[in-house]
């Protein structure tokens, strides 16, 4: 039986419904709000301030959206493929040591614009690398790459910790992390972007890698749609049957899409410990690789979609941080709840309001109505 | 005339700009056997859904034996009296056939009791109707027509009086669709209606007493069985004249282009598929591989394309082997001349998000006409589906629809258009026509004949016997992996039937 439901412009279903999600996420977040005795407009509005309030505050919002970035498009790219990879938080973390080992060794005697490359290859190597093994699994054996990338995000955290408190630490220092990295081994600050807008920027983490970020996630659009490679990944995530009828080696493309979603995520790395904290630490990835899943989700896989998306996580972050120390009541747990509604509506819940909306789109605009007019037409 | 199960008086419904149903009038007499038939997408299925309360119709009146009715979900439907059997069974195959049965009626909460009385009111409703199914037996070890008796039979207990059939004959073979008929003409006499959606004409001729034929959402026509004709209606559907029987000239067999010796295919569970096939296809001919579905012609077809491992056996493409036991690989075989229309267009021959000019390049996207070193060269790839739904008429022609749009005909000619273009030595096709409405049908079998006329080896496997029958050079039957006859294309549909069931294979064993 045909399901008559009316196709949605691109504008309503790329840009409508998660509008429409993010409302009710923040009305509920609103309720919780309302539920431990604050002001949710209150808080909305010092949230909101926090994110955007200062071009300080800005700065910040955008060095957490880089991160998400990195990882959202590393989730996507493995989504197009027909794989879930989680293990984006381990990727990045361990593609932390790519960067770390450029940097010490090349910090004292290269520039930064000659480290930055070499780092960009350490970790996106380092970060695909971890993604091949269970790729290789999952394309060879059959494990499931769900519950091996999993696996390796602890493993890469049992690993980071062994390094930073073992080989990579410097000796006699009580920090589990690496020595500062020297000027040759910092990236750049984009303070001067934020100034050419009219903002004041004294001191904040907001990096080149940001730049980084936007033109992987045109790199990545170039990949996904305009490439054979491209094309064979999706033949392969929408019908694996389709795939091996079209002679598309399943084994081959599942690796190399992996590679391409772990070299993203370990690529994220290059922001807080090049960018930033100029030295390896531990867990330096904070859960952006699990963030990843919900902007990559919520962003339709799309980089036009993710990089708005992560902007908005960013925002959470950032504005979240402020509104915990603003309103000593609303813990950072509750940021965390907030958070996770916006993951609960825009991601997971995704299609709860798409028929009322294609139902609603069907009554009033002729054009849109899809499935059954081009039946309709036809021979 | 008798009085009416069920009247619809003005059913309109649209979706959008789309007028699925317009001003439907139709009055079914209790106690008969009515046909529906139509094109897909002319509104049957949407009909039939507003009956059973799927949808709720924008205007219009349905009436069940002479009251008003309103009904807005199944279950209204059932309380009713009106019961479906849909084309893709609902059962629980692991659940016994009681179990099903029982689903959505099981009373209390602790079973024993109602256990007892269904059982009985079964085994009562299977005495009554000549509809034999043990209890017992689990859902998934019944053959198709014991299931879809099945579905019969949980309609019947919950009382229905009025029956909707969508397609019930899609899975059947020829011997278990006259089960079925039977079992209908027995339902008709105990006073039951039944109504049979269908596009097979010869099941309409063969069965209903009326028939109503739906064209673009409007009902074209109705008439009685016996004062109509196969011609007629096949008319009434399309709009306009339709050759039922592809007309071909005397075929001239050329060069061996395809043997396949000896090939034994097994399933990932070591289930024997494929038992020792041998055949050989030669150019400018059509070998038509007929059986009941799931008798190893599919697993044939996927081992002759690349895509299914054999485990012994020889396949010869246009006498130099291709190695069905080891690396064979679709790309490969493309490219030697080799094109495959497959069974599943859905799943397989096409990636229904795709937009239309992504599909027309599936398992050819790796020539380079249509690539720009590591890039899609978008503007050729479009250039060269537009040309294709030119010259196959596809509608609507627009190659940056998503594919999942067109209808069933079009997308398979999408399919055809894509790999006859590439102007193959060899066509190996499965189930061109499945869910392909009357027009297109047509267009496919014209192509295949001209195919064939061009010299080509075609190698066509399909479950309906008249497309094998009209299309075929040679038929080639397969019951239970096995190749277990092979006629000339004069062959009769008893003589096939019988072949398709084993019978002759079992008298041999006897």
């Amino acid at each position: 039986m045909s399901t008559p439901y009316a196709r949605l412009p691109a504008w309503a279903d790329y840009g409508l419904i998660p509008v429409i999600n993010l409302i009710v996420a923040f009305a509920v977040a609103g309720l919780v709000v309302l539920l431990v005795g604050e002001n949710p407009f209150r808080a909305a509005a010092i949230m909101v301030e926090g994110a955007f309030g200062s071009g300080r505050n800005i700065a910040y919002t955008l060095y957490y959206s880089t991160s998400f970035i990195f990882t959202g498009l590393a989730v996507a790219v493995a989504f197009h493929g027909g794989l879930f990879n989680i293990g984006g938080e381990g990727q990045a973390y361990i593609g932390g040591l790519g960067v770390a080992l450029v940097c010490l060794t090349f910090d004292s005697i290269l520039p930064w614009w000659l480290t930055f490359p070499l780092a960009i290859i350490g970790a996106a190597a380092v970060g695909a690398a971890w993604a091949l093994v269970p790729a290789y699994l999952q394309a060879k054996r059959g494990s499931h790459i769900v519950i091996t990338t999993i696996m390796f995000n602890f493993i890469a955290a049992s690993l980071m910790v062994y390094l930073l408190v073992g080989p990579l630490k410097p000796q006699g220092s009580m920090a589990p992390q690496t020595r500062t990295f020297l000027e040759g081994g910092q990236l750049p600050k984009l303070n001067w972007l934020m100034e050419s807008f009219g903002f004041a920027v004294r001191s904040s983490p907001f990096n080149i890698s940001f730049l980084l970020a936007l033109v992987c996630a045109f790199l990545v659009w170039l990949l996904i749609w305009r490439t054979r490679l491209g094309y064979e990944i999706r033949t392969q995530g929408f019908s694996p049957k389709a795939a091996r009828y079209a002679g598309i080696g399943e084994a081959r493309i599942i690796i190399i899409t992996m590679m391409i979603s772990g070299a993203l995520a370990g690529m994220m790395a290059l922001n807080p410990v090049m960018g930033d904290q100029n030295r390896l630490q531990l867990d330096f990835v904070t859960g952006a690789g699990f963030v990843g899943i919900a902007v990559a989700l919520m962003g339709r896989s799309h980089p036009a979609g993710i990089v708005p998306a992560a902007i908005l996580f960013g925002m959470l972050y950032q504005g979240g941080a402020e509104l915990a120390f603003e309103m000593p009541s609303i813990s950072r747990d509750m940021i965390v709840i907030i958070q996770g509604l916006v993951i609960l509506f825009a991601g997971a819940l995704e299609h709860m309001f798409r028929p009322s909306i294609q139902a609603l789109f069907a009554s009033i605009s002729p054009r849109s109505a899809g499935v059954v007019a081009a039946k309709r037409e036809g021979a | 005339m008798a009085d009416a199960a069920i009247e619809l008086a003005g059913i309109n419904k649209s979706f959008g700009a789309v007028h699925a149903n317009r001003d439907i009038h139709l009055e079914i007499p209790r106690g008969t056997i009515h046909g529906i038939i139509g094109e897909n997408g002319a509104g049957k299925s949407t009909l039939m859904s507003i009956l059973y309360g799927f949808y709720q119709a924008d205007s219009g009146e349905i009436r069940v034996n002479g009251k008003p009715t309103t009904i807005s979900t199944p279950n209204d439907a059932i309380a009713t009296g009106i019961g479906m059997v849909h084309q893709h069974f609902m059962l629980v195959q692991n659940f016994t056939v009681l179990e099903n049965v029982m689903l959505g009626a099981e009373g209390e909460a602790l079973l024993k009791s109602s256990i007892a009385k269904a059982r009985s009111e079964l085994i009562r409703l299977e005495k009554e109707y000549g509809l034999e199914v043990n209890p017992n037996a689990i859902i998934e070890e019944l053959p198709v027509g014991l299931q879809q008796r099945v579905e019969i039979l949980k309609a019947l207990y919950r009382g229905a009086d009025i029956l909707i059939l969508d397609e019930p004959t899609g899975v059947l073979t020829p011997a278990e669709a006259d089960h079925l008929f039977r079992i209908l003409a027995q339902l008709k006499d105990e006073g039951k209606t039944v109504v049979l959606i269908t596009h097979k004409l010869r099941e309409i001729m063969a069965i209903t007493d009326n028939v109503s034929v739906m064209r673009q959402g409007q009902m074209v026509a109705t008439r009685k069985t016996s004062e109509t004709t196969v011609e007629e209606l096949a008319e009434l559907m399309v709009g306009r004249r339709v050759l039922l029987r592809v007309q071909k000239d005397e075929g001239k067999p050329g060069d061996f282009k395809l043997s396949v010796k000896n090939l034994t295919v097994k399933d990932s569970r070591g289930v024997t598929m494929v038992d020792d096939v041998s055949l050989d296809v030669r150019a400018g001919e059509i070998v038509g591989i007929a059986g009941v579905a799931g008798n190893g012609q599919s697993e044939l077809l996927e081992t002759i394309a690349g895509i299914r491992r054999a485990e012994s056996g020889t396949v010869l493409l246009d006498g130099k082997p291709i190695d069905v036991t080891g690396t064979a690989d679709p790309g490969e075989l493309r490219d030697r001349g080799l094109a495959h229309v497959p069974e599943d267009r859905h799943y397989v021959g096409l990636v229904l998000p795709f937009e239309e000019y992504e599909n027309s390049i599936l398992g050819y996207h790796d020539h380079a006409q249509y690539l720009k070193g590591p890039f899609l060269d978008i503007e050729a790839i479009r250039a060269d589906a537009r040309d294709k739904i030119e010259k196959y008429d596809i509608r609507p022609s627009n190659e940056r629809l998503k594919t999942a749009n067109f209808s069933g005909g079009n997308q398979q000619k999408i399919v055809l258009a894509r790999e006859i273009e590439k102007d193959p030595g060899v066509l190996i096709v499965g189930q061109p026509t499945r869910g392909v409405d009357v027009g297109a049908i047509e267009f496919i079998h014209k192509r295949l004949i001209a195919m064939r006329d061009a010299g080509k080896a075609v190698l066509l496997v399909s479950v309906e016997l008249d497309e094998i029958r009209s299309l075929s050079d040679r038929i080639l039957v397969m019951f239970d992996g096995r190749v277990v006859g092979e006629r000339d294309g004069e062959a009769s549909e008893g003589e096939l039937g019988l072949l398709m069931a084993g019978v002759e294979r079992q008298e041999a064993a006897q």
